[in-house]
Parts: C-alpha cells; sequence; structure tokens
C-alpha cells in the first residue's frame, strides 16, 4: 500500500496538466514502514524527451532530488509519469525501463482532463501488479 | 583513501576507477547508471579510466523514462 497526501495528489495532476500536450515526470519520496510506504515529498522534474509518448528525467534535476531526499530523511520510493492520451497502466516501455522491483511506479493518465486516474504499479520484468493507492 | 559514495564513506585502494566501484559496489543493471562525481557526470565510455581521488563525492543514478 501507499498512502499520499490530496495536496501532493493535486500537485502532480496541476504539474501534468501544465505540461501538455508533453508527458509529466517526476520522482517520489518518503518513508516506509513494513509494507506500508508514505509519499511525504513529490518533485516535478523536467522531462528532457519533450515528448507526448516519452519521458526521461533529467538526470541533474535527479541528483538534486536525491541530495534532497537524504538531507531531509525521505527514502526514494519511485517515479511519476503521466499519460496525456492513454490509460493509467504501464506501457511495455515502461516495462522495459523499470529496473526496481522494490519502486512504486505512479502513472496519472489524463485521457479524461476532467477526471485523472492516478494508479500505482510494481514492476517485475515484463510483469506489473497494481499497488493500493490511498489518497488521504 | 576516502570518498564518498552515495552519501557513505568509504574507505577504497587509491587509483580506484569508477568502472571498478560499479563493481565493488555490486551496482546493479549498470548500463542504466550514470555517475556523477563532485556534481559532474563522467562519460561512460570515460568509466574504466576515470581514476576517483580521496574526497570525492559519488553518486549512481539509474536512468529513469518509459513512454506511453
Amino acid at each position: 500500500m501507499i498512502r499520499i497526501s490530496k495536496e501532493d495528489y493535486q500537485k502532480i495532476i496541476n504539474h501534468a496538466l501544465s505540461e501538455l500536450p508533453n508527458e509529466a515526470c517526476g520522482l517520489i519520496a518518503g518513508r516506509i514502514d513494513g509494507e506500508d510506504k508514505r509519499i511525504e515529498r513529490v518533485y516535478l522534474l523536467t522531462n528532457t524527451d519533450q515528448s507526448n509518448e516519452h519521458f526521461s528525467l533529467d538526470p541533474k534535476e535527479q541528483l538534486a532530488a536525491i541530495k534532497d531526499m537524504r538531507a531531509s530523511g525521505y527514502l526514494p520510493l519511485g517515479n511519476w509519469h503521466s499519460h496525456p492520451e492513454t490509460p493509467s497502466r504501464p506501457s511495455e516501455e515502461d516495462k522495459r525501463l523499470a529496473y526496481d522491483k522494490n519502486a512504486s511506479y505512479l502513472i496519472l493518465s489524463l485521457m479524461d482532463r476532467e477526471a485523472p486516474v492516478l494508479n500505482s504499479f510494481h514492476i517485475e520484468g515484463t510483469d506489473a501488479a497494481k499497488e493500493e493507492l490511498i489518497v488521504e | 583513501m576516502k570518498i564518498t559514495v552515495s552519501g557513505e564513506v568509504k574507505e577504497v585502494k587509491e587509483g580506484l576507477t569508477i568502472a571498478e566501484l560499479i563493481e565493488q559496489q555490486n551496482v546493479e543493471n549498470p548500463q542504466y547508471v550514470s555517475v556523477s562525481v563532485n556534481d559532474e557526470f563522467a562519460k561512460s565510455e570515460d568509466f574504466a579510466t576515470y581514476e576517483l581521488k580521496d574526497g570525492d563525492n559519488v553518486e549512481f543514478l539509474y536512468f529513469m523514462g518509459g513512454g506511453r
């Protein structure tokens, strides 16, 4: 299970909407208690691909985020990205580039601009399993 | 000599290369890893010859990306 505050949930949506038509992306960090993860900080990073079909995190911003996590006592929990025109599920490319089976991969679908859908997944090889996501 | 790797101070041999450090640290999927030394990214083609110095601060960063 992974928990996110309403504020951070909205932060992701607002940023993803502002980046349309391109995909938006970032990192998530927080705490882990047994099987439960809590997102304490959401990082909004530049999609260096500037594409509506692909994303790559900016390495310099990624490095700054990792340092901020460490300084704040947070653990890296995974990443997030948006799908401007497709559902909230990992694409084949998402699976191929998901190297960390312990990470949470949040995918925000903006197919319906008025009703964004955010899901979290664990990805291992070609298998993707939805992780319970609680917005609170 | 001492270097800092992902926030942890480590004692390593003089002249350790980035490639050797990657192997020592058992970095998984090294093909997806970028390495920064003192906030400057090293070129992957230089990993085998890039010798680290005492006091260097090394970070491993995994490429993160995907697509629709």
